[in-house]
């Protein structure tokens, strides 16, 4: 079966008609079980599990430790683009609905000084960001990106437009380490009334582009729904069925997921289906439960309190003293659009000192130059 | 135990249990778990160090080389090439030459490739290196990479970080009985009792880190890892009684043909 064939078997009217059937016996039994399918992953999600979640956030702290340590890992983020020809209307980015601050594509000048700001940071983990804008940031420019990058640190990955394998492997020849992509809603309905330009509108060119990826040779594979587009329950579930795909079908690629909730969206979208933060929590706590050796990343869409609480919660990586607009690490000007307003302002430093105080392990790198094509 | 020391690759450990550094909190929680075991071996991930930077506060700071010997592993290495190319790496930032290959290409249950551990094996044993290969518990392959000229073999007890114990007791046992070089069990072990159900059937070592990195008091529980590893070895060269299903008689049936 393809992805979309085992997504078609679920769609959300009957992921709520069995979240609606757990039983309180169902959470309990979920709870104390060692290994969890996704009868189980309905139960966790219920309102039943509501009055749980202590018992969930414990458990699910339990499994993370056990595949990851007590460790964290850092990155950051680096814009390299933020041209975009989509024009998803919750987005920053967007080409019509979004911010009418410049837009710059950074030159390889640039995205050198870039990596030299954060590379005296103490940062090895980087992920190079552009817009859905193949013919500006093109794929030749993400390649020498990636091999800029991999002259300041040892791990790069990219969160770009998505491609075909074949364009993948290109980057992987440069020395990437994985790609994250976000589906944004994996609702079919709903992505289409959302993404109405450009190739963005090709529902499964994007679903399948992580499987590419992967066959490609990514070592890492990212993915995530932004929350606040679709009911989180549904998101979740396709989420999971999404993680034990690739981990079937890439067998060599780490899984990981990101919950990116919409906070800050331009003036007249407004968001459909809010997130709260016991919502957010349970969404994570269900999923670590079910997936205990993928990988969770929490961005600095977050403010520095939330963050700090979700972090013992099975967070395995976090970004820090992060910029969202290209140039952002060589120029404090503003004039350049932003993809979202960053919550957690707090510099890397401080991030790392939260990370300790929590009792674990900043991790700065946890690869290697001798991995991969360019060693 | 000093009469009764861990020899490999000539060079002689009182301590038969080694430590796996990853996972911990902090390096000071690393050094006060190594310090409370007496480990004399510490493995690195060399993926975690940037051999470039002195280290004032990650996993190296954490080790004494005078008292423990660093023993570089290549985790996140998916191929050969790339165990090699780490090993190497390290020999050239002054590490002594010895490696733990650790051939990991699947992410979650971080299970040892048996082909790609072999080659590596073969190219690094013919560079010189000391090697100490993480494998399954597969009989052949343990004595396929003795042969190549490995160290040592380490077959795993359970997947990295399960803490469920021996399973593969059966198959290590026949490891043990027919190695020529010392066999470690590595990987899996959550409890002393399983580090001594390991030295019991004739490890000679074990090597531990998620029971300890994860332990509430790491120190504490490496202490008693470094027991149960004692005891187990100390039970090994005394010769535990074979177990039986039934009770064994004190007046046993037969008595009477020993009788006048």
């Amino acid at each position: 079966m393809t992805l979309r064939q085992e997504l078609e078997v679920w769609p959300s009217r009957r992921i709520s008609a069995c979240i609606a059937q757990a039983r309180p016996e169902d959470v309990d039994a979920a709870l104390a079980r060692e290994e969890r399918g996704l009868s189980d992953l309905f139960a966790l999600l219920s309102p039943h599990a509501r009055p749980r979640l202590e018992s969930m956030a414990r458990e699910a702290g339990r499994l993370t430790r056990r595949h990851f340590g007590r460790t964290i890992q850092v990155y950051a983020p680096i814009y390299i683009s933020n041209v975009c020809t989509a024009d998803c209307p919750y987005c920053g980015f967007g080409a019509r609905s979004g911010s009418t601050l410049k837009r710059v594509t950074l030159a390889h000048d640039q995205i050198r000084a870039e990596c030299e700001a954060l590379s005296g940071q103490g940062f090895e983990n980087v992920l190079l960001l552009t817009g859905e804008a193949p013919k500006i940031a093109t794929l030749e420019y993400i390649a020498e990106a990636v091999h800029i990058a991999r002259e300041y640190f040892a791990s790069v990955s990219v969160e770009v437009y998505a491609m075909t394998r074949e364009e993948y492997q290109l980057l992987f020849d440069s020395g990437l380490e994985g790609v994250t992509l976000y589906m944004e809603t994996y609702d079919p309905e709903n992505y289409a009334r959302l993404h109405t330009v450009g190739r963005k509108r090709d529902y499964d060119f994007r679903l399948n582009a992580l499987e590419r990826a992967g066959q490609a040779g990514a070592r890492r594979l990212g993915l995530g729904a932004l929350l606040g587009l679709f009911d989180w329950r549904a998101e979740t579930v396709w989420m999971a069925l999404h993680a034990r795909y690739l981990q079937k079908h890439c067998w060599q690629g780490a899984v990981s997921i990101s919950f990116p909730r919409l906070h800050h969206v331009p003036k007249r979208f407004v968001v459909p289906a809010a997130v709260s933060d016991a919502e957010l929590v349970q969404a994570m706590l269900a999923l670590r439960l079910i997936l205990p050796e993928a990988g969770f990343t929490l961005s600095t869409r977050e403010n520095a309190a939330t963050r700090d609480r979700l972090l013992p919660l099975g967070i395995t990586m976090m970004s820090a003293g992060s910029s969202t607009r290209p140039g952002g690490y060589t120029s404090r000007a503003n004039e350049t659009a932003a993809q979202f307003e960053t919550e957690d302002r707090r510099s890397p430093r401080e991030v790392v000192r939260a990370i300790e105080q929590a009792g674990y392990d900043p991790v700065w790198k946890d690869f290697d130059h001798a991995f991969g094509s360019s060693g | 135990m000093n009469e009764d020391p861990l020899v490999i690759a000539g060079r002689s450990f009182r301590s038969r249990l080694m430590i796996g550094s990853g996972k911990f909190p902090s390096a000071r929680a690393l050094r006060l778990a190594i310090e409370a075991s007496g480990a004399e071996i510490v493995t690195v991930a060399l993926r975690r160090v940037d051999l470039g930077k002195p280290d004032e506060h990650g996993i190296l700071s954490a080790i004494d080389p005078k008292k423990q010997l660093i023993l570089p592993n290549t985790s996140g290495a998916r191929t050969a090439e790339e165990a090699v190319r780490l090993a190497r790496l390290a020999q050239a930032a002054g590490f002594d030459p010895w490696v733990k290959l650790e051939l990991t290409p699947e992410p979650r249950y971080l299970l040892p490739d048996p082909v790609e551990t072999l080659r590596a094996a073969e190219i690094l044993v013919k560079e010189g290196f000391v090697v100490l290969p993480y494998i399954q518990a597969d009989p052949i392959l343990a004595k396929r990479l003795e042969e190549a000229g490995t160290a040592a073999v380490m077959p795993l007890g359970a997947p990295i970080g399960s803490n469920r114990g021996l399973k593969t007791r059966d198959l290590v046992k026949i490891i043990i009985e027919q190695s020529n070089v010392p066999v470690v069990v590595d990987a899996g072990l959550g409890a002393p009792s399983h580090a001594a159900e390991a030295m019991e059937i004739g490890a000679d070592a074990v090597l531990v880190n998620t029971a300890l990195a994860d332990a509430s008091d790491a120190a504490a529980m490496a202490r008693a890892f470094a027991l149960a590893v004692e005891a187990g070895r100390i039970a090994y060269r005394a010769g535990l009684g074979p177990t039986r299903n039934t009770a064994e008689a004190s007046s046993p049936l037969t008595g009477f043909l020993d009788e006048g």
